[in-house]
């Protein structure tokens, strides 16, 4: 037992999977004392209308992200390669399911 | 199988596309049978349904003041979503009565124009939640307690009753895990949250004796392989509950039987009155309306 009283619940991010075989998507966040309520309230939140079967949930604070002063050098290089597309290439006739 | 896009071996594509809204919803009693077994008295047997409706619906009623007043909007929603798999579990129940009694009611009729005296629910779903210890306290109580009976009934005779039970089983069992982990959280938590657990037990014990007493309906059906008897019940009961509050460094007070007619034969607390006046109010100023 202890005397300690927080009196805001720290943040997490919630990531719900659709069904097998696909990812699993952010849908929002929520607020939990620990992860065991976490995953209780994204429950509640998050799947009411059948929407997963699993849930990622993971702290806010753990989360890094890139920020916008580095949208630059992170993502316009890529801009200009167009042989990274699979659509780059023209398709033999004689290659089918493709 | 084999597919020609990689992609479709991921999908269903019988499935409702609008992704946000899920897919996939069931019917509890699609393809259930609704006659009744030929030696099962239908009066006894909608005698027995109301019990177990009006269990829910009352508890359901007293989950749905939380609305607007709970402590964190999560929990809010968390505690609204048990109230509707509640009231779903009554509405079932309240239709499968009205069917087996033959006297052309439905469930609105049983859940808007039945007096106090006529409800059949036990009396621990009837008084109002003093404080969220209290609230999670009753609804832990609650949840063991349904969770066995359920259990039990997927086996019924009955096979409207045996699919309820199987739904009810999935949703009370997550009730019984969201009360459980607040039980401990809040008893093995600060002084004052140990405090009002204390208060809560105490108020919410001397209630839980009628549950284990067996109106003449319920061991007359048991007997014929219909219903549960709740004398059966008494054993997991005290195990689950004796473990949750041991986690919750709680004391686990007695069970104290009793053998003084309670809510299954129709005596209950004043507070029941108070929770008909207002679910009812609407329903007998204005029979039939629609909206």
């Amino acid at each position: 037992m202890s005397d300690e009283i927080r009196h805001e619940w720290p943040l997490f991010e919630v990531f719900v999977r659709a069904k097998r075989g696909l990812n699993h998507v952010h849908v929002g966040s929520l607020r939990a004392a620990d992860h065991e309520m976490a995953l209780h309230h994204a429950r509640d939140l998050y799947t009411r209308r059948n929407e997963g079967v699993s849930i990622w949930v993971v702290r806010s604070d753990d989360i890094v992200a890139s920020g916008p002063d580095v949208k630059d050098a992170f993502f316009a290089p890529s801009g200009d390669k167009a042989y990274r597309h699979p659509t780059y290439y023209s398709i033999p006739d004689s290659v089918p399911h493709i | 199988m084999a597919f020609d896009d990689a992609y479709d071996a991921l999908t269903d594509h019988e499935d409702d596309t609008r992704w946000a809204f899920g897919t996939g919803f069931a019917d509890p009693l699609s393809g259930v049978p609704t006659s009744v077994p030929s030696d099962v008295d239908g009066t006894a047997l909608a005698t027995y349904c109301l019990m177990l409706a009006d269990d829910a619906l009352v508890l359901s009623h007293r989950l749905q003041e939380w609305v607007t007043r709970a402590p964190e909007i999560e929990d809010e929603l968390a505690i609204a979503n048990i109230a509707l798999d509640l009231l779903g579990q009554a509405r079932l129940l309240l239709t499968r009565a009205g069917e087996v009694e033959g006297r052309g009611r439905d469930e609105d009729a049983l859940a808007y124009l039945r007096d106090p005296a006529d409800f059949r629910n036990v009396r621990l779903v009837e008084p109002p939640d003093r404080d969220f210890a209290h609230l999670v306290t009753r609804l832990l109580v609650f949840a063991v307690w349904r969770l066995a009976l359920l259990d039990r009934l997927t086996g019924s005779r009955d096979p409207i009753l045996a699919a309820v039970a199987a739904k009810g089983v999935k949703e009370v069992t997550y009730h019984r895990e969201y009360a459980a982990q607040w039980v401990v959280r809040l008893g093995d938590g600060t002084a004052e949250s140990h405090r009002r657990m204390e208060a809560a037990l105490a108020a919410v014990w001397p209630l839980t004796g009628e549950l284990f007493r067996a109106h003449p309906t319920e061991r007359d059906l048991a007997a014929a392989g219909v219903a549960v008897d709740p004398a059966a019940l008494r054993s997991e009961f005290d195990a689950v509950t004796a473990q949750v509050l041991a986690d919750a460094t709680l004391v686990s007070p007695m069970v104290q039987p009793t053998d003084m007619d309670g809510g299954r034969d129709g005596v209950h607390t004043p507070a029941l009155t108070g929770i008909l006046e207002q679910m009812q109010a609407v329903a007998r100023a204005m029979p039939g309306a629609v909206w």
